[in-house]
C-alpha cells in the first residue's frame, strides 16, 4: 500500500500538510509520500491510496479523518472512509481530459528524480541528442506547437531564428513569470513536474545551440522555486545538466532568477531587462531577442507550458501532437478554470473543444443558482466572452475573433452577480498600476480610462462616455510599444461590445443590473417575506434596521452603509438588493 | 530605528554578488530577506560595493512591487486581488480587514502587529478569496472568518 498526498500550493493551503502529519502519526504500514497538483483543486486536500495499481481517491480530507484512513489500511474496512471516496461524477473531471503537459502532475513525486525517470523521463533528451538540431526543430515544426504564453507564435520559428543567429554565446530562457491574475497552470507544472520543464528546456537549448538556460520565475511562487532548485540539483548529480550531457558534445548550465513582481515582465524584452537587473521596461523591436536578447546575445524565450509539451513531442513524434486540435491550433491547452464554476481546477484538453465542454461538461457548470453570464479569458490582455458565444471553439483564431484571446489559460467564470463594468474597471485598475510608464498612451491612457470607469460605477457617468472610452481604447492600442499596452483596452472593448446595455444602465438609469456597484444599489426589506426574526437587525453594523420581534423590519436608507450583511444573513430572502 | 541597522549582515550577500553583473535585483531580494525591508543605509552600502548609483537602485527598487522601504508589522497580510478573488467578493474581505485594523493598503497598525498589502494573484484561485499571512495561506474567506483569523493572530502575539 502506498499513500500519496497532493501537495501543490493549493493543496497545502487547504491543509494537505496537516493531513500528512496526522497520517504519519498513525504509524500505518504504508509508504506516505507526496505528489504535486492533481488538478482537482475544488476537492483539496486529496489523498490517493494505491494498492498495487488500484487507486482509491479520498477527497476533502481533514486531519480528523486520519484514524479512519489508518483503520481502512489496517483492516480494509471501506465503510470507514466511504464518505471521503471521490464520486464517479467528480472522477470525470479528470477522465474527460487529455493530459500531455500535465501528464505526470499529481502522479509522481516532484522531489524525486527517479520517479520522473520511471515515466520515461529524459529519454526524449537522449533521443534528441542523437539527432541534429535541425531535425529536432523539424519535429517541433511538424507538431505545430505554438507559444502557450498567450500570443501563440509558432515555437519552431523562434527556435529556428535563434539557431540561425550568429554568435557562440546563446541563451534559452523560460518565462515562468505567470502574471495573469487568475492563472496558475505554470506554477502547477513547476511544482508538480519540474523535470519535465527542465527536459523541454534542454531539448530547446540543444536545438538553438545555447549553453545557458535561465528560468525567470515569480517570487510569489516560493514552492515552485524550491522544487525547481531541488530538481536542478538532482539533475546535475546525474550528469543531465552541465558538461557533456549523456556523453555528447552538448553542455548546458542552468540558472534560476526570481522575478520581483511586475506584470510587464511577462513581455519578453521587459523580462530580459529585468534579468539584467534593471527596471522591467520593454525594448524596441527589432532587433528581436533571437538576434539581440539577454546581454545582447541571441536568446529564445518560451513559456513553461510550451516547454512542458516538448519532451512528449520528441518521444511520440510531431504527427501525434498535430493529430489533436484544429487546422490552426495543434495539440492540447491547459486552462485554470476558476470563479463561479462548480469544479475549479486545471483542465487540459485538445484544441478544438468548445468553451461549453470546459465550463459545463468538465467544470460542471455554475456553483451558484444564478445563470452563466460570461467567461473571462486572457486576463488583463483578454476579454469577456458572453454566454451567447459559449460554443466558441478553443482555437487561437476563433477566440481572437470574439475580441478575447487564448491567453495563458486563465478562465474565470462569472454569473449574473458579476458587474461587467466593474470587471472592466478591475482590469484597468490592474493595468494602470502595472504600466511601466514608458509609453504615454499606456501610462496616461489607462489612468484616464480607469477614472472614467470609476465615475460610471459611482453613477456619475455622462452621455458620450462609452464613445470616449472606445476612442481611448484604439488610441492606446496604436500608441503603445509592447503587448501590455496594446492589449490593455481589450477588457473594456469586449465588455462594451457584449454588454453595452449594462454600461448604459449605469450611465443613464444610474443602476447596476448585477447589483454589485455599491453606490448604485439600495437595500430594502420585503415586508411579505420578513418573519421578524431580528437576525438582520442584530447583524447590522450601523443599527440601520429597526422593527420588533415577529414584525416586518425596515432599513433606514440614510443610515445604511450598503455593506450587504443583512442580505447575506437573511434566511428568508426578505432583503432585496436593487 | 534606522540607526540600529547592522550593515555587516550584508557582507555575505555583497561578497557573493557585488561583482556579478545583472545581480541588483537578487541583492535587493536578499537584503529584504535580512531586514524585512530595504533600509536607506543598506541601499547606500550596496551602492558603494556595486558602483551602481543610489538613484538607479531606488529606480529598480520602486519599480517592483516586492520591495518595501519601511519596516512591516509582525504579521504581513497579503490580500489577493486576482480575478477569481475579485469575482468571489474579495472587496468585502478588504473592507473587513480595513475596518478591523483601521489601516489602509500599504499601512501598518500602530502597535506594529499587522501590515496590509494588496497583491496580484497568489495562484490559489480555487480557494478564493485568499490571503496570506506571512507564510500561511488562508482560503475561502468570509468577513466572519477573516475577523476570527485576525483575532487569533492578535491573541497569539501577546
Amino acid at each position: 500500500m502506498r499513500i500519496v498526498i497532493g501537495q501543490g500550493s493549493c493543496g497545502i493551503a487547504a491543509g494537505a500538510e496537516k493531513v500528512r502529519q496526522a497520517l504519519l502519526k498513525e504509524k500505518i504500514d504504508a509508504r506516505v509520500s507526496i505528489t504535486g497538483c492533481i488538478g482537482m483543486c475544488y476537492l483539496e486536500p486529496i489523498v490517493d491510496i494505491y494498492d498495487e495499481d488500484k487507486l482509491t481517491r479520498l477527497v476533502k480530507v481533514s486531519e480528523s479523518d486520519a484514524p479512519a484512513i489508518a483503520e481502512y489500511i489496517r483492516t480494509g474496512d471501506r465503510e470507514k472512509i466511504d464518505n471521503l471516496v471521490v464520486t464517479d461524477e467528480d472522477s470525470e473531471f479528470l477522465s474527460k481530459q487529455t493530459r500531455i503537459a500535465l501528464r505526470n502532475c499529481g502522479i509522481i513525486n516532484p522531489e524525486i528524480i527517479e520517479e520522473y525517470i520511471e515515466k520515461d523521463g529524459y529519454t526524449a533528451l537522449k533521443k534528441a541528442l542523437g539527432m541534429t538540431p535541425e531535425e529536432v526543430i523539424d519535429i517541433i515544426k511538424t507538431s505545430g506547437l505554438a507559444g502557450r504564453g498567450g500570443a501563440g507564435f509558432p515555437t519552431w520559428f523562434k527556435w529556428n531564428a535563434a539557431r540561425n543567429s550568429e554568435g557562440e554565446e546563446k541563451y534559452l530562457i523560460c518565462n515562468a513569470d505567470e502574471g495573469d491574475p487568475g492563472a496558475f497552470m505554470d506554477r502547477a507544472v513547476i511544482e508538480s513536474d519540474p523535470h519535465n520543464l527542465i527536459e523541454g528546456m534542454l531539448i530547446g537549448a540543444y536545438a538553438i545551440g545555447a549553453k545557458h538556460a535561465v528560468v525567470y520565475v515569480r517570487a510569489e511562487y516560493p514552492l515552485a522555486i524550491k522544487r525547481l532548485k531541488n530538481a536542478l540539483e538532482q539533475a546535475r548529480e546525474k550528469g543531465i545538466i552541465g558538461k557533456n550531457i549523456f556523453g555528447s558534445d552538448f553542455s548546458c548550465d542552468f540558472m534560476i532568477k526570481a522575478g520581483a513582481g511586475a506584470f510587464v515582465c511577462g513581455e519578453e524584452t521587459a523580462l530580459i531587462e529585468s534579468l539584467e537587473g534593471h527596471r522591467g521596461m520593454p525594448r524596441l523591436k527589432p532587433p528581436f531577442p533571437a538576434q539581440s536578447g539577454f546581454w545582447r546575445k541571441p536568446s529564445n524565450i518560451n513559456n513553461v507550458e510550451t516547454f512542458a509539451n516538448v519532451a512528449w513531442i520528441i518521444n511520440n513524434g510531431g504527427e501525434a501532437f498535430a493529430a489533436m486540435g484544429t487546422e490552426g491550433s495543434k495539440g492540447t491547452k491547459v486552462f485554470a478554470v476558476t470563479g463561479k464554476v462548480k469544479r475549479s481546477g486545471l483542465v487540459e484538453i485538445p484544441m478544438g473543444k468548445t468553451l461549453r465542454d470546459v465550463i459545463f461538461d468538465i467544470g460542471g457548470g455554475m456553483k451558484t443558482d444564478k445563470p452563466f453570464k460570461a467567461v473571462q479569458m486572457g486576463g488583463p490582455s483578454g476579454g469577456c466572452i458572453p454566454a451567447s458565444l459559449i460554443d466558441t471553439v478553443i482555437d487561437y483564431k476563433a477566440l481572437g475573433a470574439t475580441g478575447a484571446i487564448m491567453g495563458s489559460g486563465g478562465m474565470v467564470v462569472m454569473d449574473e452577480s458579476t458587474c461587467m463594468v466593474g470587471m472592466a474597471k478591475f482590469f484597468l485598475d490592474f493595468t494602470a498600476k502595472e504600466s511601466c510608464g514608458k509609453c504615454i498612451h499606456c501610462r496616461i491612457g489607462t489612468k484616464r480610462m480607469l477614472e472614467m470607469l470609476e465615475r460610471i460605477t459611482k453613477g456619475e457617468g455622462k452621455e458620450g462616455d462609452i464613445e470616449l472610452l472606445e476612442e481611448l481604447c484604439y488610441a492606446i492600442k496604436d500608441g503603445a510599444l509592447c503587448g501590455l499596452g496594446q492589449t490593455a483596452p481589450n477588457p473594456v472593448l469586449t465588455t462594451i461590445k457584449y454588454f453595452r446595455d449594462e454600461y448604459e444602465a449605469h450611465i443613464k438609469d444610474k443602476k447596476c443590473p448585477a447589483g454589485e456597484c455599491s453606490d448604485l444599489i439600495e437595500y430594502s426589506i420585503n415586508a411579505d417575506k420578513c418573519k421578524g426574526c431580528t437576525l438582520c437587525a442584530r447583524n447590522c453594523p450601523v443599527n440601520a434596521i429597526t422593527g420588533s420581534v415577529k414584525q416586518p423590519h425596515v432599513i433606514d436608507t440614510d443610515k445604511c452603509i450598503k455593506c450587504g450583511k443583512c442580505y447575506s444573513v437573511c434566511r428568508f430572502d426578505a432583503v432585496v438588493k436593487a | 530605528m534606522d540607526n540600529c541597522i547592522d550593515l555587516s549582515l550584508l557582507d555575505g550577500v555583497l561578497d557573493e554578488y557585488a561583482s556579478v553583473k545583472g545581480s541588483l535585483i537578487t541583492i535587493l531580494q536578499h537584503t529584504q530577506d535580512i531586514y524585512g525591508y530595504l533600509p536607506k543605509e543598506a541601499i547606500e552600502r550596496i551602492s558603494e560595493r556595486t558602483g551602481i548609483a543610489t538613484s538607479e537602485i531606488m529606480g529598480v527598487g520602486t519599480f517592483y512591487t516586492q520591495f518595501r522601504f519601511e519596516p512591516v508589522g509582525k504579521y504581513l497580510i497579503m490580500l489577493c486581488q486576482g480575478t477569481a478573488c475579485h469575482v468571489n467578493s474579495s472587496e468585502l474581505i478588504l473592507q473587513t480587514i480595513k475596518d478591523e485594523l483601521h489601516i489602509e493598503d500599504g499601512q501598518t497598525t500602530e502597535d506594529g502587529l499587522f501590515s496590509l498589502k494588496c497583491v496580484a494573484c497568489l495562484g490559489c484561485c480555487s480557494l478564493s478569496p485568499v490571503m496570506m499571512v506571512n507564510e500561511d495561506t488562508y482560503g475561502s474567506l468570509t468577513p466572519d472568518k477573516t475577523k476570527k483569523i485576525l483575532k487569533e493572530l492578535r491573541e497569539a502575539a501577546v
